[in-house]
């Protein structure tokens, strides 16, 4: 079997790593992305400006890496409603389960958190799921 | 005080900036490499197991042997940590809800904000219906608004403390 490392894959992921802990050790906060957002969406002393500032380095950060050869895919996805309905779900997913792939799945793993491994093994249990139904169904 | 803010500022944006590059990086902005990772009974492409692994490889030794032993942040800031372990409804509930919507479209809060300069209008309406999804689900929490299913909420006061 010709199995390599995805290198790009591993590298970037620790580059994840060291944001969440850079973020954890300055400031003490939680590199979550769907905290972050929702701490936007209702605003807290101290903690807007902060997060603001997040937000504009992960959309600058494109074009930081562009000149590497890094780029953003082009999405296709023919079904906008799908689309809407899956934005739905992951907002309210993430505000009632308090977390994402990010908080839960890094922070929250990393500190060994009982509530973070429970969610992660679920959401993606659920989410390889979905995509077999998808699949069984033809490819929806 | 004025440093503490500009601190927190500047590591915001560091870190935002490292976390976008890592999303680009990893290849976790393309929603088709995300379904063709969770589609491990298909043509699987194991290799976003490397990003978690990636870094969960950094974050965890430098939080155990770094972060843990301090009583505060570099900024003097208290370590924002949760110190609570009940498994309740909405963790459940909320954790299979967001993972229907990361299958159904292969996207999840990271990618589709790192990719918010792309232009992509379904990256933007993924976007507006996630917003509104949170604003739903913070009004669901404080008992305002009901769920289907399940109804209003009950027990409010109890994890309003719990979350704060």
């Amino acid at each position: 079997m010709g199995f390599t490392i995805p290198w790009q894959s591993l590298f970037g992921g620790m580059l994840l790593g060291l944001s969440a802990a850079l973020l954890m050790l300055f400031s003490g906060k939680v590199a979550g992305i769907s905290g972050i957002i929702g701490g936007l969406l209702s605003r807290q002393k101290h903690e807007t400006s902060w997060r603001v500032a997040f937000v504009i380095g992960m959309i600058l950060s494109v074009y930081v890496v562009s000149p590497l050869g890094f780029e953003l895919p082009e999405i296709i996805n023919n079904n906008i409603f799908l689309v809407a309905l899956a934005g739905l779900l992951v907002g309210l997913g993430t505000r009632l389960g308090n977390g994402c792939t990010s908080g839960h799945g890094i922070v929250g793993m990393g500190r060994f958190s009982k509530r973070s491994i429970i969610a992660t093994c679920i959401f993606m249990t659920t989410a390889i799921i979905v995509v077999l139904i998808r699949n069984l169904l033809g490819g929806l | 005080m004025i440093t503490v803010k500009l601190l927190r500022v500047f590591i915001g944006l560091l870190s935002g900036t490292f976390f976008g590059a890592g999303m680009v990086i990893s290849g976790m902005v393309d929603p088709v490499k995300v379904i063709g990772f969770l589609n491990i009974t298909g043509n699987w492409d194991p290799s976003l197991a490397f990003v978690m692994g990636g870094a969960l490889m950094v974050f965890t030794p430098f939080y155990h042997l770094v972060i843990k032993k301090r009583n505060h942040a570099i900024s003097g800031d208290k370590l924002n940590l949760t110190t609570d372990t009940t498994i309740d409804g909405p963790l459940i509930s909320g954790a299979i809800l967001f993972g229907i919507g990361w299958g159904l479209a292969g996207f999840c809060p990271g990618p589709v904000i790192t990719s918010v300069g792309g232009g992509s209008y379904i990256v933007l309406t993924f976007i507006v219906f996630m917003l509104v999804g949170i604003s739903y689900g913070t009004q669901y929490l404080a008992g305002r608004f009901p769920l289907p299913i399940v109804g209003y909420r009950k027990n409010v006061g109890l994890v309003t403390k719990q979350n704060k």
